[in-house]
């Protein structure tokens, strides 16, 4: 038995996007640039995947959406051909809490000479829109912000932001980090200042190997992978003819799927965090309780360690992820939770838990049922069972 | 995840002696909340046998693994065996540990340490710990980290390298700005090489690996070897005999010379065919 709540690490190949996706690993395999009939079908297939991502993504046009291998390549092509586009601009803004395939995009470009600021957040998590304006000046080649964070769910107002960006440098470009909001919450590139957007096939239902990146049709973005003519020379190599049938699909079942999403997604969701929440004496809530996608929550557990929670949980067929440092072996906590402030008593007990729409009522009160009770084992190997005791005490007075 | 052996696993499921003793004659701790891992260790003594252990820890599950096998070593065994118990011996109970993870067992070690200094007011001599109790000096300020700690864990493990000695102490794993300090250390603990050979001594044992060692190898298939020169940490040879010609000279120079060399005089040498 699995009990799936980490899908913002990836999420369950949805049974149409198969599939629509085998014809293109059977029969149909042929190369949809040659110059036969047998290659007419592949090319059919990639203009009408082309065209539902462009309405998943709310763009102007099918010449905006160029396929990619993934949500990091679709960041690297839009990030290093900014500055490229912007050449003789030096300077770079971005957030404390981007994903490590932006801010690691950054460091690497910081050593290229670049001056690269990173705008903090509240205890929230939520940006310092003000601080972020302050910055923007005319040597601001680009400013790249994620659209909704992959810890905490916590959305950041692009659009807003867009529109401070141009205000102030109408040359500056604007990269939206969209990863974990496509597919939780509508997007809707047209009429924003938003000029580059980058999404991954396999957070909303589409298998891993395939990401998109939009580029609004004025910006021209040199290519990072050089080669041959496909996506118009601006990613080569041969198109992944299944793989992009497959995003298009996810992208048109997502679409659909978007009510669902803010409606029974977001009541499972609230379901699971009111009764983890409820049932545990040492837990808070890493983020507020609105303006998050409708999928994600993460929960800190003080005087607890995460990857034992996590552990625990695994054996009971329940997936999540943490913040802890132990579990990426990194040895430093979740750099999104420090930048927002969370107590260092809660920090390495932090627990993401994300839903998908294929999560079930059944599916979450097991884990209702079930997380409070590894967390209460766990509590007892704790040496802090004062501190812990002082909690228990708080809540009860609460109560 | 990580690859934790079937003990491990066994240890963080159904972990042995938790809790606190009441009446403990010491306690032992090490490690802190804010590093993310932090151990209590309780011991009765009695006749200088540990007759009783338990313990509480805040980590992951290595962590309390690291834990739970040290109260198993050392229940109902003499102080002077459990002294002479080190980090490497915790690990290997556990059926080994991930590199990454070592430094759970080395912080179960250090509860042990702490709580037997605390037990002998600091009086008694541990094996590898600093003899003559100068008071330890913190390198790593991130995770807290002493020189004590991290000279033990190079002479006891065999470490050679900062991410060898961050592995297992954490020191260096945050900031990083102790990595030059750490590198010092490792030049003053870690097992000598030509660091401490006079360029004379280095070219005498370069040619008496290379005589007694590798010679003898290649002269099984028929070749043979010889110095040419050293200069600058680059050792260059000449293959003779059969091994001239052979196409796969120069995997044998850099798969078996260089790895015999590097091995046996310094980590730091080039081989070099000539």
């Amino acid at each position: 038995m699995v009990i799936y709540l980490d899908n913002n690490a990836t999420t369950k190949v949805d049974e149409r996007v198969l599939e629509a996706m085998l014809p293109y690993l059977k029969e149909d395999y042929a190369n949809p640039s040659s110059m036969y009939e047998f290659s007419v079908t592949p090319a059919n297939a990639i203009a009408e995947a082309r065209g539902k991502v462009k309405d998943f993504l709310g763009a102007k046009n099918e010449k905006e959406i160029i396929f990619t291998s993934c949500g990091s390549e679709s960041a690297n092509t839009a990030i290093k051909g900014a500055v490229a586009h912007n050449k003789g601009k030096k300077h770079i803004i971005t957030t404390k809490v981007e994903h490590p395939c932006v801010l690691n995009t950054y460091k690497y470009l910081e050593k290229q000479g670049y001056k690269v600021d990173y705008i903090g957040v509240n205890s929230n998590g939520e940006l310092d829109i003000d601080e972020l304006k302050e910055k923007i000046t005319d040597d601001t080649a680009l400013v790249s912000v994620m659209w909704a964070n992959n810890e905490t769910g916590v959305i950041f107002p692009v659009e807003e932001i867009g529109d401070i960006i141009k205000s102030k440098n109408p040359e500056t470009l604007f990269y939206v980090d969209a990863v974990q909001a496509a597919g939780k919450i509508p997007i809707n590139v047209k009429d924003t200042n938003i000029d580059m957007l980058g999404v991954s096939g396999h957070k909303f239902h589409a298998p891993k190997g395939v990401g998109v990146l939009y580029v609004k049709s004025n910006v021209i973005l040199p290519p990072l992978i050089i080669g041959g003519h496909q996506e118009k020379g601006r990613r080569a190599g041969t198109e992944n003819v299944p793989y992009i049938v497959g995003i298009g699909v996810a992208a048109e079942l997502a679409q659909n799927a978007l009510e669902y999403e803010g409606t029974e997604v977001k009541r499972l969701r609230d379901k699971l965090e009111t009764g983890i929440l409820k049932r545990t004496y040492n837990s808070r809530l890493n983020s507020s309780i609105n303006n998050r996608v409708p999928n994600t929550c993460n929960i800190g557990f003080e005087y607890i360690e995460g990857e034992l929670i996590l552990l625990h949980l695994s054996d009971l067929g329940i997936c999540a992820s943490s913040g802890s440092a132990c579990t990426s072996g990194s040895l430093e906590p979740s750099h999104v939770l420090r930048a927002m402030g969370t107590p260092f008593t809660a920090l390495h007990g932090s627990i993401r838990l994300s839903l998908s729409r294929f999560t079930t009522e059944k599916e979450v009160d097991y884990a209702i049922e079930k997380i409070p009770e590894v967390i209460d084992e766990i509590i007892k190997i704790s040496p802090y069972q004062n501190e812990l005791a002082h909690l228990r005490e708080r809540a009860n007075k609460g109560k | 995840m990580w690859k934790y052996s079937d003990t491990v696993m066994d240890h963080y499921r159904h972990p042995r002696n938790v809790g606190k003793i009441d009446d403990a004659d010491v306690i032992g701790e090490a490690g802190s909340l804010t590093c993310g891992d932090s151990l209590k260790l309780y011991l009765k003594i009695k006749d200088g046998i540990v007759t009783d252990a338990k313990f509480q820890t805040f980590g992951c599950g290595s962590a309390v693994a690291s834990s739970s096998m040290l109260t198993e070593m050392i229940i109902g065994k003499p102080i002077d065996d459990v002294k002479k118990i080190t980090n490497a011996d915790i690990a290997k109970a556990l059926g080994g540990l991930p590199p990454e993870k070592m430094h759970c067992s080395v912080m179960g070690h250090e509860a042990l340490e702490d709580a037997l200094k605390k037990y002998y007011n600091e009086e008694i001599d541990f094996d590898l710990s600093d003899p003559a109790g100068t008071g330890s000096r913190v390198v790593c300020t991130c995770f807290n980290v002493t020189e004590d700690v991290i000279k033990e864990a190079i002479e006891v493990n065999g470490l050679k390298t900062v991410e060898e000695v961050t592995n297992y102490t954490k020191a260096g794993g945050a900031c990083g700005r102790c990595k030059g300090e750490i590198q010092k250390l490792l030049d003053k603990y870690a097992k000598k090489d030509e660091t401490k050979l006079s360029p004379a001594q280095l070219v005498l044992k370069i040619n008496k690996v290379i005589e007694t060692v590798i010679a003898p190898e290649l002269q099984k298939d028929g070749g043979d070897i010889e110095l040419q020169d050293i200069r600058d940490n680059k050792v260059y040879v000449k293959l003779r005999g059969r091994c001239s010609d052979c196409r796969h000279s120069d995997v044998t120079v850099k798969a078996f010379v260089q790895s015999t060399l590097k091995d046996k005089v310094s980590n730091d040498l080039e081989v070099v065919q000539v």
